[in-house]
Order: structure tokens, then sequence, then C-alpha cells
């Protein structure tokens, strides 16, 4: 018998019944709830009488529609009636069945896929869902997550089960060590500028290589919130030392007399040396660059000291027509270097870069900078209320106020622009979060996906600029002191 | 989900082909909470003469009274009839949501769009196919005939007309099953509730701790 993938032991782990036909009913441990996808669910408990099989294994938050100015009045400070009623849905659905919810001024609220690794709610092993499609980020702790729809909700609501065909194994191997400057961010770009948006549908992704090996746990959440921009429903990373040390002691975590029994499990979860994957991709580490996305699908996608694509150069005619719609939309000239691209908005955020880690590196970039005074607004949301407050605890806000950057409570805030925090039509973003969609953050705004790094150096410089070389120029200011 | 039982249902015609999702509950909508309470706002750009959005009283809106399921004699209705690819376009769950609230328990058309299909019967609306002709001729019947009914037995696969003709329809035999027991998805899975009860007994023994 050939070993079992990572994927392969996590599915036979949580396998409750399998029909014939490879349907499977599949046990989910953990269900996060926000509050744009889970109304119609808790409606339909109610309309049907039913109740949850098992609250406890439920963590709500709201994120989506909360806003990220001053809410010291909580809900009440939502000014659109229809996102408020929302988040008060949510909370008085958490209310009625006794479901654990981070309310808008809890400190421990913030983005759905922050709070949970956060809190220790996620956890190796597990099967994790939501109803959000970024709910791959969880499969970084060697846990198989995935995102649901409301429908979905319902049935885990009611049945903590999930009817399932099992995927196929895709693995991803990360090569040799990341050049400076280079972050997660730039690694999963790349591999999605490789693979392609559709590269992994049908698959689920595991994460590998010493490259990957050599990531903190932030950068691991960063590169599988991405696998479902790289068309597959799951991404995941094996479980190692690093995994272990990040959750010991979190609130969720396993107390301390289950801690050993846990970790011996855990260690299980890697795939055997002699699994066999359905497809292989293998990057090299080090000849990744920072990247810039020019289009609007994350596939579409350059190294910072690139050129923007020219549609000629492409042969396929509907990538070339698709290459000559996304410039057209994106209001960029083939050919022209990508520094030359003039930003008017930054946003640094989103489930994707919105940890402690990320904040870290904006602030190194920040530090004694100003943001360029054609920028018009350069935006910092930490992912959570406790990711705020280490911020703050470290300084990283006084750099960026420092700086001219707005400082801001937690959310999802402009990553989809359904709270106030959007881009105006025309208006040209660097953006930390996962998708340059056409209007995604807003009617007619245009999104560059970068790191952190690369995200507050296009702020200091006006357009997008090699966070290599700005390293290399000393700040004009020393570090954290007001201009 | 309501079991499906037979009952004899008054029809509402709809004279169109290629009824989509949009027209059938439009996008603002969908900002809803809910599930349920769609039902005044199936066709809302055709019922109404003016622009709707969420949270209105709809009550107050003024009705186009061209269109045709504002007909006095068509209230009430549980059964509608449509034209080829009924249901097309964005896979809105909300548009059977808002057939189902406004009292829609059959829809009958030549075809249909997939989606929309598949939702019908998550829902408990049951898609009924029949050709193209045979519509033609209902669509005259109803048009003809105040309080025109149709006896539905999903059992036996049939619709009754009032002077007795029987018409035969095709359901696949699972679909048809869930239907007739009242059973969605979840309804299934919890047939299997001892299963998921017995895994959670084996679990909570290897990992005590996902069980807290
Ligand atoms: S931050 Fe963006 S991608 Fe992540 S959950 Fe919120 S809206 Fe979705």
């Amino acid at each position: 018998m050939t070993g079992r993938t990572l994927y392969d032991k996590l599915w036979d782990m949580h396998l409750v019944r399998e029909e014939a036909d490879g349907t499977a009913l599949l046990y989910i441990d953990r269900h996060l709830v926000h509050e744009v996808t889970s109304p119609q669910a808790f409606e339909g408990l109610r309309l049907a009488a039913r109740q949850p099989w098992r609250t406890a294994s439920v963590l709500a938050v709201p994120d989506h529609n909360v806003p990220t100015t001053p809410r010291g009045q909580g809900v009440a400070d939502i000014a659109d009636p229809v996102s408020r009623i929302q988040v008060e849905t949510l909370d008085r659905n958490c209310a009625d069945f006794g479901i654990n919810e981070f309310a808008m001024n809890d400190v421990r609220q913030g983005i759905v896929h922050v709070i949970g690794p956060e809190q220790g709610a996620t956890l190796p092993g597990m099967t994790v869902v939501c109803g959000d499609s970024h709910t791959s980020t969880h499969g970084a702790f060697g846990a198989l997550a995935f995102g649901i729809g409301t429908s979905e909700v319902e049935h885990v609501l009611a049945t903590q089960c999930l009817i399932q065909k099992k995927s196929r194994n895709m693995q991803v191997r990360v090569e040799g060590e990341l050049r400076p400057g280079v972050t997660a961010k730039d690694v999963v770009l790349a591999i999605i500028g490789e693979i392609g948006t559709a590269g992994g549908t049908g698959y689920a992704i595991e994460f590998a290589g010493s490259a990957i090996a050599a990531l903190s746990m932030e950068g691991r959440m960063t590169v599988c919130n991405m696998a479902i921009e790289a068309g597959a429903r799951a991404g995941m990373v094996a479980v190692d030392q690093t995994t272990l040390d990040y959750v010991a002691g979190r609130p969720f975590a396993p107390p301390p007399d289950q801690w050993p029994q846990a970790v011996a499990a855990w260690r299980e979860l890697v795939s055997d040396a002699d699994a066999e994957f359905d497809r292989v991709v293998t990057v090299q580490a080090d000849a990744i660059s920072p990247q810039v996305t020019w289009g609007t699908s994350p596939e579409m996608v350059v190294a910072v000291d690139a050129r923007v694509p020219d549609p000629e150069g492409e042969i396929d005619p509907v990538k070339q027509s698709g290459m000559r719609k996304a410039l057209a939309y994106m209001a960029l000239e083939p050919g022209m270097p990508v520094t030359d691209i003039r930003v008017d908005k930054v946003f640094i955020g989103s489930c994707t870069n919105s940890r402690i880690e990320d904040l870290r590196a904006a602030a190194a970039v920040a530090a004694g900078r100003r943001v360029a005074p054609t920028i018009k607004l350069a935006l910092v949301v930490p992912g959570s209320g406790l990711v705020k407050q280490q911020a703050e605890a470290e300084g990283l806000d006084a750099i960026f106020i420092a700086a001219g950057f707005e400082w801001r409570e937690p959310g999802c805030s402009m990553c989809l622009a359904m709270n106030a925090d959007r881009l105006e039509p025309g208006e040209r973003c660097a953006s930390t979060s996962n998708r340059n969609f056409e209007g995604r953050q807003g009617a007619g705004g245009r999104t560059h996906l970068v790191s952190p790094a690369m995200a507050a150096a296009a702020a200091v410089s006006g357009h997008f600029a090699d966070v290599r070389e700005l390293a290399a120029v000393a700040p004009a200011q020393p570090l954290g002191e007001p201009s | 989900m309501e079991k499906f039982t037979p009952f004899d249902g008054l029809v509402a015609p709809l004279d169109r082909a290629n009824v989509d999702t949009d027209a059938i509950i439009p996008k603002q909508y969908l900002k809803s909470v809910k599930r349920s309470g769609f039902g005044p706002n199936l066709f809302d750009d055709w019922r109404y003469l003016s622009a709707g959005e969420p949270g209105q009283d709809h009550r107050r809106r003024p009705l186009n009274p061209d269109f045709v399921l504002n007909q006095p004699r068509y209230a009430g209705a549980q059964i509608l009839l449509g034209r080829q690819n009924f249901g097309c376009g964005s896979s809105r769950e909300h548009a059977v949501w808002a057939l189902e609230d406004a009292g829609f328990r059959v829809v009958i058309a030549p075809s249909f769009a997939d989606i929309f299909f598949n939702n019908c019967f998550k829902n408990g609306v049951l898609p009924v196919v029949l050709d193209a002709a045979v519509l033609d001729r209902l669509f005259a019947a109803v048009a003809e005939t105040d309080g025109y009914r149709l006896r539905v037995d999903l059992e036996s696969q049939t619709l009754t007309t009032p002077a007795g003709e029987c018409l035969t329809f095709e359901v696949e035999a699972f679909r048809k099953y869930c239907l007739l027991q009242g059973l969605d998805d979840i309804g299934l899975t919890l047939q299997h509730a001892d299963d998921i009860r017995a895994y959670e007994a084996r679990r909570r023994q290897q990992a005590p701790w996902l069980f807290a």
C-alpha cells in the first residue's frame, strides 16, 4: 500500500460514512460564522424547528459590515441600516442559539480567518468550514478547511456534517530560500501566476518544500488563504514545530493534561514519504521577486521590476482578449514599467495580510518615511482587536500615524468595500488583499495586489517601488519619531 | 420541508420564454437576512410600477395592471405555467424562495435552467417538464377558464385537468422520494444521526480536545 497524503489522512479521519459512488458524509469540527452568509441558515433552522447539533463547535464574529472608524457605541455606529441589520441579526442568532460570538466591541473581534487561529479555535487535524471562500486560510495548521454556501452553513449547523466528494491531491513545493524583501504573499502570487487561477481546480493543494517550512504561521496562512484564488477549494501545510509553537497556550487550545496526546496525534499530520500526488508543481524560492498584479485576476501578476505585459505576445486568443480587457479596465499601457504606476490609495489589511507580522513588515518600511502627498488615503486595518492591541504595544500604530497612515479598527474593510471604506470610480489602490476583480474594492476601482511591505513602499513613493531598493536607502527619519 | 402531498391548485400563466432569476427576484433584495419574505418581490420589476427597495412597504407601491399575475383571478395560485428555459441566469436560491413564499408549489415549463431546477427541489417546489405543445393547450385553457385548476399527484406523477385528462410527467426517483417524504439534504443527513453520534463517540476517545 502506498502512503497517504496529508489530505488523505484528514479526509479519512473525518469520514462518517461513504456511499458506493464516493459521496461522503464528512464530520465538521469547527464551524466559523459571520454575518453575511449566515442569516438565512439560522432562519432555516428556525423554520424547520431544528437546533444546532453542537453549538460548542461554532464560533461567530461580525467582520464584513463593521465600520473601521471609531465605534464606541457598538452596532449603533454602523451608518448603513442594511449593514447594521445584518450585524444585529448575527448577534441575535448567536444569543438565541447559544453560540459563542465575539461581538463588534469585543477585543477578540476581527476578521473571521484571523481570529480562528489567533484563539486556537483552529487546530491541527480539524475540519474547519465557514460560509466564506477564504476559509482555506486555516489549512495552514494541517487542517482541512474550505468555504461553503448558505445552504451548507445550515446543513453543518443542523448535522455537524457536510455531504462531500473527495478532491484530487496536488502538491506545490517551494524549494530553497526566499531572497530578502520577498514574503509569503509574493510566494503565493508567484504560484498563482505560474499555475493560473484554475490551476488548482478539483484539487486540494498541499504547500510543501523548504521555503514553506521556513515560513511563520502568519506566512503559511497568507499562502493557504490564496489557495482559493488558484481554484483549489482547500490549501494546507503539514504540521511541524512551528505549528505546535503557535498553537500552544491559545485560549481554545487543548488543556495541559491533553496537550501531549494532542501533539502526538498532530505529529502524524504530514504526507507519508511514499504518498503519491496527482499533480506536483515545484517553484524555486530564489527565483521569486516581490510581486504586483497588473490586471483583474490574481494570475495577472508580474515582478515589481518587470513591465506590464503586452497582449500582442500572447498566442492564446481567449487569454489575449482577457488581457486587453484587463488593461483597459486598469488603464495601463503594455510595456510600461510597473514602478511607473502611480496609486491613489493604499490598503493594508484583509484576511490575507493583517496579522502582526504583516503590520511589522509594513511598519518597517513606513518608519521614518512619509506617505507621498499624492496619496489620498493610506489605511492600516488590523485583522483583529488583539492584533491591534499587540501592534500598539509595539508602537507600530505610532509609526504608521507619524508616516501619515490612518490606523483603524479591525474588520474586512476595503478588501470588499461592504462597509464605508472603498475606492471611488477610477481610483487605483495598492492592496494587501486577495482579489483584484473589477469593482471588488468599489465600483470602477482598480486594485493591485501586493505584500504589506510593498504596499507601504507604494504609499511612501506614490507609485509602486521595489521594496528591496527602498530598504537600501536609509529612512529620512529615525524609526518611530514623528516628523 | 413539508411533505409534497396531492393538491388541487389554481393555475397562473406567465407566457414568456427565458424568465431569468433576476426577473424572478431583483438583486437589491439579496441583501436581506431572510430566506422567507421574498414573496412580495417576486417578479418585482414587472409587478410594480415604481422601483423597489428592501424594507419598503410593498403594499403601498402602485401595481402594474398589465402584469398577468396582478389579475385578481390568479390570486392564490399555486401552479405557474412558464415557457422554455425558465429560471435561467444567476444561481440565486432567492428566486425559488420568492416563488415558494408567494405560494407556488409547482412550476410547469418545457425546459428549466439547471441550477434553478436543482434549487427547486431543495425548497419543496416541484418543477414539471411538459411538451411545448401540451403547454400551449394549458395556456389556452387557463385563458379561457376562470379559476382553472390542476390536480397534482407526485406519487403517480400526474397532473389532472378539470376535464379529467391525465398528463404524466417524469421525475428522478431520488428527488421524488425526498419531496414525498419532505426531506431536504439536512433531513437526509439526519437519517444517519446514529452514524454521526457513533463517529463522535469514537472521535471523542481519540481527540477529546475537539469536544471541549
Ligand atoms: S478580508 Fe476580504 S477576503 Fe477576507 S473574509 Fe473579509 S471580505 Fe473576505
